[in-house]
Formats: structure tokens, sequence, C-alpha cells
């Protein structure tokens, strides 16, 4: 509905300060369709140029970008090919180079790493965090989790078309982070000097659980743990995974 | 621009079909035939000789079948490779990447009919001009009113393609294809009970034939084309089943414009207002 594909039956909507419905803010937005085809008789070059001209970009610019987001994709070698030969892993990656070439400020994934191998997942991964680097917002759709847990910063859990939740992925859900230890000469009378960090400390044998509100305080303990000549093999910050998370806030399936 | 970008890559897209090389294979082997035919046929009125007007109303009358086969061949040729570039593009999902980028929905639908206009120009010229080559060449016939023949063919594809494009807004590929051949389909029988209805003095027929003409107006607007492109001679003989004996009016020529403009107009709406 934001990119104008689908009529609101009613309401109101911004983007970018631009009414969603502008036709001219799409220029600073990217998109990849969950599926993306296009015509399949144009070469990988003539597919990114044709996007690139569409979003206004000069000729001068297109004969900069086009090779630089082909090589950006790994598609340097098909460049002259025709998408009718490409794979689906391989039509994924031209896709999101089309969603990037006009270097929007907003960029919408839909399912980026799906027909992908493991190296094409770690491609797109380092691409969100480029785009993100350069200051682009971007929005990833995705039913892959684990995909969704290593790349974003916030998730926001949509069910029925309503938000019903949402969690910043660098803090705890509880606001307390729990840090698991392994290490061996840890002894009873270190545990009192560890609240100032800490809000619980639980020792078993070699093993000891802390519970902690700020991640800022992580190295601190360790230091304090080194210095009390304690060895430490492990030092593991733990957290509800995604999973976790999801299954919580959505519910069991409930066979839809 | 930008509805020039997609102008260029519809053509170009629509010059690449399989669709439009077998049409002009099509018409190829037909130009063929119908040279092989021509010639033969100026042979033997030399040799049996007849009187050169009736020696030149026979050849006139073939050449009005090539005319008329390279019309059904043209629109054919419209309807098949314009059919999906609407419906099959939504269904396919393709139109996802390009309908978001900065282009106004009538600027994508309007460049993808400019284009496919562009492709079936080239095509209808390059096939009249096939048939007027073998009529001027082989029987040595100067064909008046060969440009307005050709633009009223031309009105006549156009007509069909933005049938299929108003069509593809709204129905599935398949439907659009039956849907927009169906209304040529009506308006040829249309056109032929008209015809009948003139020469038997029918006025129900007459009244049939205009209705359909209504509906759509495509084979009034060929039969005009033909009816142009025929010698005051050859009208007044009536010497050939293809040849026009009643021919629709320069009004019915302007309906069918308006029917085309606002045919497009609708197609814009409503391709506006749909969900892609």
């Amino acid at each position: 509905m934001l990119l104008g594909l689908v009529k609101p039956s009613s309401g109101h909507a911004q983007i970018l300060d631009h009414p969603f419905s502008s036709v001219e803010v799409r220029s600073k937005i990217g998109f990849l369709p969950e599926d993306f085809r296009f015509y399949d008789w144009l070469t990988a070059s003539e597919l990114l140029a044709l996007h690139g001209r569409l979003c206004g970009l000069t000729p001068a610019q297109l004969r900069d970008r086009v090779p630089a987001y082909l090589d950006l994709v790994g598609l340097s070698p098909h460049r002259d090919r025709r998408l009718r030969g490409f794979s689906k892993g391989m039509l994924q990656r031209i896709g999101l180079a089309q969603a990037l070439i006009h270097e929007p400020e907003l960029v919408f994934l839909d399912e980026p790493t799906s027909g992908l191998d493991p190296m094409g997942r770690r491609l797109v991964r380092d691409i969100i965090r480029d785009q993100r680097k350069r200051g682009a917002t971007v929005f990833l759709n995705s039913h892959l989790l684990s995909e969704v847990e290593i790349t974003c910063d916030t998730v926001v859990f949509i069910k029925h078309g309503e938000v019903i939740g949402s969690r910043d992925l660098h803090s705890s859900p509880d606001g307390e982070i729990h840090v698991h230890i392994r290490a061996r000469n840890l002894r009873q009378e270190i545990l009192p000097a560890l609240a100032q960090w800490t809000t619980s400390a639980q020792l078993q044998d070699e093993r000891l659980t802390v519970s902690t509100r700020s991640m800022d305080a992580l190295p601190e303990i360790l230091r304090f743990l080194v210095s009390s000549n304690v060895d430490v093999f492990e030092f593991t910050p733990q957290r509800l995974s995604l999973e976790e998370s999801f299954l919580k806030i959505m519910g069991e399936d409930q066979g839809l | 621009m930008t509805l020039w970008i997609i102008a260029r890559v519809t053509f170009l897209e629509a010059a690449r079909r399989k669709i439009l090389w077998t049409a002009l294979l099509a018409a190829a082997a037909f130009l063929a035939l119908f040279a092989t035919g021509m010639h033969y046929q100026v042979r033997d009125v030399h040799f049996t000789r007849v009187p050169q007007v009736l020696r030149y109303q026979i050849l006139s009358s073939i050449l009005q079948v090539g005319f008329y086969a390279i019309d059904l061949l043209a629109v054919i040729m419209t309807v098949l490779t314009s059919v999906d570039t609407i419906s099959g593009e939504i269904a396919s999902s393709t139109i996802h990447a390009i309908a978001t980028k900065p282009i106004h929905r009538w600027e994508l639908l309007l460049g993808k009919w400019l284009g496919f206009a562009a492709m079936i120009a080239a095509y209808v010229a390059l096939v009249f001009g096939g048939v007027l080559s073998v009529g001027y060449f082989i029987a040595g016939i100067r064909l008046h009113g060969a440009v307005e023949g050709a633009s009223l063919i031309y009105l006549e594809c156009l007509l069909v393609l933005t049938a299929t494009f108003l069509f593809g807004t709204w129905f599935s590929t398949l439907t659009n294809g039956v849907v927009v051949l169906g209304l040529h389909g009506l308006a040829f029988i249309g056109g032929w009970l008209e015809q009948i209805g003139t020469v038997t003095q029918s006025d129900r027929l007459v009244t049939l034939g205009v209705l359909s003409s209504i509906i759509m107006p495509s084979e009034s607007v060929w039969r005009r084309a033909s009816y142009v492109m025929q010698s005051s001679t050859s009208r007044a003989l009536d010497f050939s089943p293809f040849a026009t004996r009643s021919a629709p009016s320069g009004v019915m020529m302007l309906y069918a414009v308006l029917y085309l403009l606002i045919a497009l107009s609708v197609a814009f709406y409503h391709f506006r207002q749909r969900d892609l």
C-alpha cells in the first residue's frame, strides 16, 4: 500500500514526509518484491539501466552504477546474460540491485534471502548493513527469523494486517541481560562484589549465571572476574530468541 | 520521459515476441502465394485477351482479396501480441517492479500502448506495402487511396489494441482474448449482414449491421478502408465478394476515433483504481 500497489479503503499515511500516494517520493524508495520477475529477454545490465532510468538517473550515473551494482550482488560475470537463463538466486540478486541502484533513503525488501544459498544470504546481510551505514532505512519482511535476528535492529510482529508487538533486538524483552559464565576458580566470596553491576548471581560448580540491566556492565564484570584470578572459558550473554518471542507474541499456530 | 522509456521497452518486448515473427512469416508466405497467384492471373488474362477494363477489374479484385487477408492477419497479430501485456504482468507480478518506480499509472499504460502502436504501425506498413508492391509491380495497378486505406487499417488495429488494453485491466489474459476476438467477430458478422442487407434491401439486416458497428466499430473501419481503395468502376460493378457495397460514412469513422479515445480513457481510469 505504501508503494502504491494497493489502494487503501480508508485512512491516510505519510512516507518520507510526503503523502504515500505521491509518485515523486518513490524515487527515494527501493523495493524488492518477494518473487522478483521481469522481462526475461533483458540482460542483467539492461535491466539495471532500465530501472535506473525510471528512477531518474542520468546516463553518466548509469555508466558508473550499473557495473558497480552488478559487482555488489556478484553478477558482474553475467552482465550480458539474459535473465531467461538466471536461477532463482540470481534473480533475487539482480532484483536486489535494481532496488538499490538509485541509492534510496528507504528500502523495502520482501523475503530477500528466499532462494539464496548460504553465501547469497551472507551477501544480502552485508548489503543490508552497508545500506544502514549509508544512512538508509531498510524494512526487511521475512519469515526466516534467524535472518531477521542477525540483520535487524528492531522487529515488528504483524498478524492479520495489524501490528501486535515489537521488540528491540539489542535488548532483552524483560529489560535484563542474562549471562552464562563457565570458569575455573569461581568462589562464593566474589559474588557480593558483583552486586554493583548485577541484579542476581547464582554459582553452581564451575558455572555462574548473572543478570544485569546494562550491556555496558558486561566488560566490567569480565574485567573483575579476570582480576580476581578467575579463569574464564566462556562468557555468553543470553537473550530470548526471536523465535521464542514470535511464538509468545503471535500465539500458537491455529492451523490457518 | 518515463512514458517514452516504457514505450521503448514495450516496443522492444513486442518485437521479440515469437508471435510477431510467426505473423511476419505468415505474411511473407501469404505475400509469396499472393504474388505467384497474381503473376499467373496477369499471364492468363493477357492470353485470353479479355477487354482492358475487365482485366483491370479482375486484377483489382484480387488485390482487394490481398488487403482483406493482411487486414485479418494484422488484427489477429495485434490481439495475440498485446493480450497479456496488462493482465499477464499483473498475474505474474512482473508489474510490481515497474509500478513501484516514480511513474504514474497512466504513463505506464500509455507507454505500453504507444509501444504496441509503434510495433503495429511497422507491421501494417510492411504487409500493406507488400500487397501494394505486388499490385504495382506484377499487375501494374496504381491504387488510389492507398495512404487513406493503410491509415484506416491501422486505425482498425488500434481499436482492437485499445480493446485488449481496456479488458486487460479487468480480466485474465484468456478471458481478455476471448472477449476482444468475440467483439471483433461480432463486428465482422454484423458487417456482412449489413452488406447482404444492402444487396437484398433488408432494412433489418442493415440495422443489425449498424448496431454491431456501434458495439465494436473495427469491421466498419475495414469496410471504409476497402471502399476508399476501390476504383469508382469497381464500386459500380460490384465485381468481388470482398468489395464494399455499403461503405460506412465519415461520421462512423469519427465515432471509431471517439470510441478509441473513450475506451483508452476508461482503461486509464480502471487501471489507476485497481490493486496490482
